[in-house]
């Protein structure tokens, strides 16, 4: 009790100084939270693209990005004829661009595709897709960026599109992105008689393993993967996971020297102080645990309050139209504790040169000072 | 074990001995002890006394273990403090100081200064309530438990810093000019309160001081001068 009496009395002593630190863990946990949140959110919702109603993705091996991959519909003709398929769908991915939005996700796709057969059509309905060759449907929020409703006149690239129909999701790439007829789009492209994957249903999940055989014995230079091992291997996503950690890294490296700096001159403020206590037979140990529970402390209430900041920042970030399906509220546990580690060990370093100065304090010297 | 006769010619264990000590600072350069010797019993009170920087306090450091030695033998309860299996032990349990400024931490209360040894040395809270309940109804502190230093008197300080000094029981209090922040009633009464505990307590004293008058109330004044010891005289 007194020990834990002496760890906030100490921090209560220079209230400013450890609430600037807690600050900056605050700060450090809400910024990582935040972006690894959106990140994920983006993933997510990338995944959610190709996992629509699917269980698996097919895909050219070896490509960098899915949107130079090149699968010739010769392939999906042979997965059709397969036993264990359920479906496949065709998807070709591009980037179009209209006079004052340079990049809109274009979906190629055909009218069996669940992002059409199952999609809440604000305007318009799944059976006019497809139709003509200059059919358009565009997601809620496109259709908001690009003022359009449905029986208007869009240019999209180099052409005039016809909008068909208005579409709600709640994926924020599909939201915001654009829906060709699958022929259209590889026309658009100059990628006829090609997809960018075919997302694959299969009628037993048993046969998982069989189908991915197949694929590799059948058609080498392809690769079919299940959606989460997709997730998880795929190197756009890694780097994106990988960038939001290091981002989120180093605002704690920023508030762990916050923490080192508050501990520092928290050690110098009371060389006498500790050296009271060692002649009151504080060991060494007793007095880092002490420097340490300090650093802890402020640490913890910099991991709370950060986790609070950064929940209330993605709640704010969550209403911003632009961002509409691209944050996810619900923060993944893991990352929770993550995150609170995180904080805990950048405390815990930052009190390493404190807590080792502090141990050194010879009690006879320090009692000279006056 | 070493007895030793006393004035009443008892036989009584020695507690503290100092055999031909050498202390220096700054490489040699300054000189502080040059060959003291003496020795202390079981509840024995002894006053160092001699000019400021004849090496009093530096005596007081080594019996407590804070430093060491450049020659010669220190001894605590027979054993050599270089050779003491752990000099924690000896800081919690075997001696107690208590220093001119009282050294009290400012931010805590009288209470939670007092504990500070009982947490250091591990002891159950309710024996360390019960020690502390003892000792603040002895020194008349009570009803001063839950304040804070800063509004204690400095009569008030320095009988806190007695009681944390007393709190592990241990057989020898080491005193560092004890009353010389006060002023001459309350250094009195304070000295008469630290006699008192340390007879009741069979606490061996060692007390370095510059009032001529305490130094004579204690069983032995042992007079220092540049490093030395050059007089122990039994003032009772």
């Amino acid at each position: 009790m007194i020990f834990l009496t002496l760890i906030m009395t100490n921090l209560r002593r220079h209230r400013i100084r450890s609430l600037i630190s807690v600050a900056g863990i605050a700060f450090s946990v809400a910024a990582m939270l935040t972006v690894v949140t959106i990140l994920q959110g983006a993933i997510g919702m990338f995944s959610g693209i190709l996992s629509s109603d699917s269980q698996i993705i097919v895909f050219e091996r070896n490509v960098s990005d899915l949107f130079f991959s090149s699968v010739p519909a010769a392939a999906l003709n042979a997965i059709a004829g397969w036993p264990m398929l359920s479906h496949a769908d065709p998807v070709l991915f591009g980037i179009v661009s209209s006079a004052d939005h340079p990049i809109i996700t274009c979906f190629g796709v055909t009218a069996a595709d669940a992002r059409i057969r199952n999609a809440t059509w604000i305007q318009g309905d799944s059976s006019s897709f497809a139709q003509r060759s200059d059919d358009l449907v565009l997601g809620e929020r496109a259709a908001e960026f690009l003022g359009a409703k449905a029986g208007d006149y869009v240019p999209i690239g180099h052409g005039i599109f016809h909008v068909i129909g208005i579409l709600k999701t709640a994926n924020g790439f599909e939201d915001g992105g654009v829906f060709m007829p699958l022929g259209s789009a590889q026309s658009f492209f100059h990628k006829e008689g090609t997809s960018s994957v075919i997302t694959v249903k299969l009628r037993n999940k048993d046969d998982i393993a069989a189908f991915k055989t197949m694929v590799k014995a059948k058609l080498p230079n392809l690769v079919a993967l299940e959606d989460a091992e997709f997730t998880r291997s795929y190197s756009q996503f890694k780097i994106l996971k990988a960038t939001a950690w290091a981002v989120g890294g180093c605002g704690l490296v920023l508030g762990g020297l916050g923490v080192a700096n508050t501990m520092i001159m928290s050690v110098f403020t009371r060389i006498r102080e500790i050296a009271i206590l060692r002649v009151n037979g504080f060991s060494r140990l007793q007095i880092a645990v002490m420097i340490f529970g300090e650093s802890a402390v402020v640490s913890f209430l910099g991991a709370f309050s950060g986790l609070i900041t950064g929940a209330c920042l993605l709640l704010i970030l969550k209403q911003v139209p632009a961002l509409h399906g691209y944050v996810d509220v619900s923060i993944h546990p893991g990352v929770m504790l993550i995150v609170i580690l995180l904080a805990l060990a950048t405390g815990v370093a930052g009190a390493l040169y404190p807590a080792a100065y502090a141990m050194r304090i010879r009690a006879v010297e320090a009692l000279r000072f006056e | 074990m070493s007895l030793t006769l006393t004035q009443s010619g008892n036989p009584r264990r020695i507690v503290l001995s100092a055999e031909n000590v050498w202390k220096s600072y700054d490489d040699g350069a300054i000189a502080v002890l040059k060959g003291v010797s003496f020795e202390a019993v079981e509840g024995q009170t002894v006053a160092l006394c001699g000019p400021s920087g004849c090496g009093k306090s530096t005596l007081l450091h080594l019996f407590g273990g804070l430093d060491s030695p450049d020659k010669g033998h220190v001894a605590v309860n027979g054993t050599e403090i270089g050779r003491h299996r752990n000099l924690l032990h000896l800081l919690r349990h075997e001696v107690g100081f208590v220093f001119q400024l009282h050294n009290l931490i400012p931010d805590l209360t009288l209470e939670e200064n007092c504990l500070i040894p009982t947490v250091a040395a591990g002891i159950d809270r309710r024996t360390a309530h019960a020690r502390l309940r003892q000792l603040a109804d002895r020194t008349g502190l009570t009803h001063r438990l839950g304040q804070r230093i800063q509004k204690l008197s400095g009569g008030e300080r320095q009988r806190t810093a007695l009681c944390r000094a007393l709190m592990n029981k241990p057989k020898i209090l080491l005193a560092d000019e004890p009353t010389g922040s006060l002023d001459e009633a309350t250094s009195g009464l304070v000295f008469d309160l630290l006699r008192d505990l340390v007879v009741t307590e069979g606490v061996t004293l060692v007390m370095a001081t510059h009032d001529r008058g305490l130094a004579e109330r204690c069983d032995r004044i042992l007079e220092m001068h540049d490093g030395r010891v050059h007089e122990s005289v039994f003032a009772r």
